[in-house]
């Protein structure tokens, strides 16, 4: 974990002035990366940070010799101990890598066989090499296991995929990509798709395996307090150019470049909206004993798999409620209940203190406009073949019979409440940016002029300072249009930000519910604080002095 | 900005490749045959013309004669008619009826998803040829049962391709936003999901319509399909079929006009643009 720039020796690979190219299908050359350079020197492990699109995986993949299909290599070279991997052959390419180079992705679950046995799949890489024979490398593989701290190392590798846990398959895909003993390690978002609470587990083993065999690496990542945690030098890209390289210190505390500084604004300790004293509350929503989930009813009028069991809650007119939990909690079917996409089994519905039917057909249409749901990813949730005109046009004509003209101005102006320019209207959903999208999937929401809006994830699969710019406009329409927000989120960092108050879920049941500035007190429900301090912060040193009560971990992380 | 702004036209540019195009020349130019084979016909359609059966092809008989010294050019012209008539009334009637069953199995679901389901997939056990016998052997060789017999044979297929494809729509979250809207069933149908799969649908109908074609001239050849004096390709195959030993053009011609349609159609939709193929994955 030594940085060694300043010994002489030549670094293990560099990166020299690297250009790749992308022909679309109108015969357009798109360059993806325009002229990177950066080397990474043996026993330091360099990590490439920027939101999508930046270029970051086809750095990565490069030093695999390797170009997605439609790309090619425009210019420059990749060195890896002097050779150039540019200009390899198929066959060479296929002998450099796993060996000398290897790649751990990031989702596992995707890159295994289910239906081969992960041992078989973790020493596969031996035997295309001949390395060593099957039974040296299965001894090897269990070591390896052991130092990624997984449990049950001598007898995990006789599972399938689907029996581990998605943690352990990430360290499983790391125990692989490590077995030949390759050179350089290629880490590709390894952690992203990973709960907060397991991506501690995962980070750990990696760093404790990182120290422990000094190895060399490239760390692919869009979370600066993870990469901080990892690496020993940071490279900062945007749009296919190196904007600022520097130590993990120079990088996170120092910042020269003010793309940096943007990203770095995102992890400034939030003030939460303190919630206001006014008594005079005005209920909007109200849950009581909600219990849904899916399959058939059983006789007891529980559903077979029950994913939201038995939850209250109230939402104040203006306010925002935010929901925080991991995977699998029943954030996203409450939602769903709510809207009545889902019908809840049992228990009580209020909106504006009148009862709400669980049924869609059942409600009526007024109800139905005051309470909006946005969807998480607004590349599904934006019908393809429709333009953003008509998109946003439909609720109006639906809700309030809209036509022509009329439609076509109220249109302009809810393009204009989320900031988008008024041309847009005549654009198909795929010719707008993510971002551009999740607007639009809020302005469509916005249409119906609801007092309530349901967001599920809406910023999470934003870059941060898109997010952190959709968070902005959220708030700025709260407070022209006085909605209220039921925001669920897995990210405590903007439920922080945006919400009045928090309720915090695990298996489908709501643990406590306090004001936002209550977060960080002592009289937190232990698994409240686990959330709180599994969550990365910028400083390098967090994850070694970081101390949890192994008790409480193995209660509620599914790692 | 104002909201008087004109719609700007969207700019389409395909690369179409060279079999492509030479594919939509070959189909343009039987369907432009079919539509105007009147105009074309050089002696009337059953006349015996010519004292020389399976003659050669001559300056008065383009492509020769039949065997009973018939013009096989203005049969072949008139049968183009028939073939592609036929087909194209039954792909109309199979697809229409196919794909708003499987819209409408998609947009509602559940039990009578599944009944509708099962329904059709009785009619999929039965092979298409005996299934053909039985409705033609009942109905009698008119050109209305032949349509009824092909209807009834591939609405089947675009009901469970149209139900696939508007299955996976369904499950996608702008559908569940109109739901929450509280839109109805048939604007879901109709709006949000037959848009998004109309592509695929209508590639599917071109290949489907190669599968007609076959099975209507497979008739003919076996005396159920168009009958004397009038014939269809398939038809006209089988009247000649004893003059493949003299090699007359008779028996040859029908049979590569079939083929050059089949294969055309096939290969144009294998090969359509790149910029509609994306669109209908």
């Amino acid at each position: 974990m030594t940085t060694l720039s300043n010994a002489p020796e030549a670094p293990l690979a560099s990166v020299k002035d690297l250009r790749v190219t992308a022909t679309t299908d109108s015969g357009r050359e798109i360059e993806i990366l325009k002229g990177v350079s950066f080397d990474v020197h043996r026993g330091e492990m360099v990590a490439l940070i920027g939101e999508s699109g930046s270029g970051k995986t086809t750095i990565a993949l490069s030093l695999l010799a390797y170009v997605r299909e439609g790309c090619h290599f425009a210019g420059g070279q990749v060195l890896v101990d002097g050779r150039d991997l540019t200009k390899l052959s198929e066959s060479e390419c296929r002998k450099l890598r796993g060996h000398k180079v290897s790649y751990v992705p990031q989702s596992a679950a995707a890159s295994f066989n289910p239906s081969r046995k992960i041992m078989d799949q973790v020493i596969e890489v031996a035997e295309i090499h001949g390395i060593f024979d099957a039974n040296t490398a299965r001894e090897k593989a269990i070591k390896l296991f052991r130092s990624l701290s997984l449990p049950n190392p001598d007898t995990i590798g006789e599972r399938y995929p689907h029996q581990v846990s998605g943690g352990q398959l990430q360290r499983l895909a790391a125990a692989m990509a490590l077995l030949g003993d390759p050179e350089l390690v290629v880490f590709d978002e390894p952690t992203t798709a990973l709960d907060v609470t397991t991506q501690i587990e995962v980070l750990r083993a990696f760093k404790s395996a990182i120290v422990e065999r000094g190895m060399t690496g490239v760390y692919v990542s869009h979370d600066l307090a993870v990469v901080a945690q990892i690496s020993d030098r940071i490279v900062v890209l945007k749009d296919g150019e190196v904007q600022e390289a520097g130590t993990t210190d120079q990088i996170v505390g120092a910042p020269a470049h003010p793309y940096t500084q943007s990203l770095l604004a995102a992890f400034k300790p939030v003030v939460p909206a303190s919630a206001s004293d006014d008594t005079s509350r005005d209920r909007v929503l109200e849950t009581r004993d909600v219990v849904a989930g899916y399959g058939v009813l059983g006789p007891d009028g529980r559903p077979q798999v029950v994913a939201v069991n038995g939850v209250s809650l109230t939402l104040d007119r203006g306010q925002s409620l935010g929901v925080i939990g991991e995977s699998g909690c029943g954030k996203s079917t409450l939602l769903r209940v709510l809207s009545g996409l889902l019908p809840a089994a049992s228990g009580g519905l209020l909106l504006d203190s009148r009862e709400l039917r669980p049924q869609i057909a059942q409600r009526s249409k007024s109800d139905l406009q005051r309470m909006q749901i946005v969807f998480q990813l607004a590349d599904t949730a934006l019908n393809p073949a429709q333009t953003i005109g008509n998109i946003i046009g439909r609720p109006l004509t639906f809700f309030k019979g809209l036509k022509g003209a009329e439609r076509e101005k109220r249109v302009i102006e809810l393009l204009d409440m989320v900031r988008m320019p008024a041309q847009f209207r005549h654009r198909l959903p795929r010719e707008l940016s993510g971002g551009q999208r999740q607007r639009i999937n809020l302005a469509r929401a916005l249409a119906a002029e609801p007092e309530v809006l349901l967001c599920d994830e809406i910023t999470s699969a934003l870059d941060t300072v898109v997010a952190a710019k959709v968070l902005d406009l959220l708030r700025e329409l709260q407070r022209e249009l006085h909605l209220s927000y039921l925001f669920v989120s897995h990210d405590i960092h903007t439920v922080e930000t945006l919400c009045d108050r928090i309720m915090v879920m695990y298996a489908g049941k709501c643990l406590e519910t306090f004001n936002a500035s209550d977060l960080h007190q002592d009289a937190r429900h232990p698994y409240t604080k686990l959330l709180v301090s599994s969550l990365p912060t910028l400083d390098p040193t967090w994850l070694d002095n970081l101390k949890q009560d192994p008790e409480l971990v193995r209660k509620f992380a599914h790692a | 900005m104002t909201s008087a702004s004109i719609k700007p036209r969207r700019k389409v540019r395909f690369r179409v490749k060279p079999l492509a195009a030479i594919c939509l020349l070959v189909v343009l130019f039987w369907v432009i045959v079919a539509l105007f084979a009147p105009f074309f016909l050089r002696y009337p359609v059953g006349d015996l013309v010519s004292y020389d059966y399976f003659g050669p092809m001559s300056a008065d008989y383009w492509l020769g004669t039949d065997y009973l010294g018939r013009d096989i050019y203005s049969r072949l012209v008139m049968g183009a008619r028939y073939t592609i008539g036929i087909a194209f009334a039954g792909l109309i009637l199979a697809g229409t009826i196919g794909v708003v069953l499987g819209l409408l199995a998609a947009a509602f679901g559940g039990l009578f998803d599944t009944l509708l389901s099962r329904a059709i997939d009785t009619f999929v056990g039965i092979p298409n040829l005996l299934l053909a016998l039985v409705i033609i052997a009942g109905g009698g060789s008119s050109i209305p049962v032949l349509i009824g017999a092909i209807t009834a044979i591939f609405f089947p297929g675009c009901y469970r391709f149209t139900r696939s494809m508007a299955v996976n729509v369904n499950a996608l979250d702008f559908i569940s936003a109109a739901r929450a809207r509280g839109e109805g069933h048939f604007y879901i149908m109709i709006h949000e999901i037959l848009p998004n799969i109309v592509g695929p649908i209508l590639a599917d109908l071109g290949l489907r319509f190669v599968h007609i074609v076959l099975l209507l001239s497979g008739l003919s050849f076996l005396g159920l399909g168009v009958q004397p004096p009038y014939a269809d390709w398939g038809a006209m195959v089988r009247e000649n079929i004893i003059g493949i030993s003299y090699g007359a053009p008779a028996v040859i011609i029908p049979c590569l006009a079939l083929a050059s349609l089949a294969l055309a159609l096939n290969l144009l939709i294998d090969n359509l643009p790149q910029r509609i193929r994306d669109h209908l994955e």
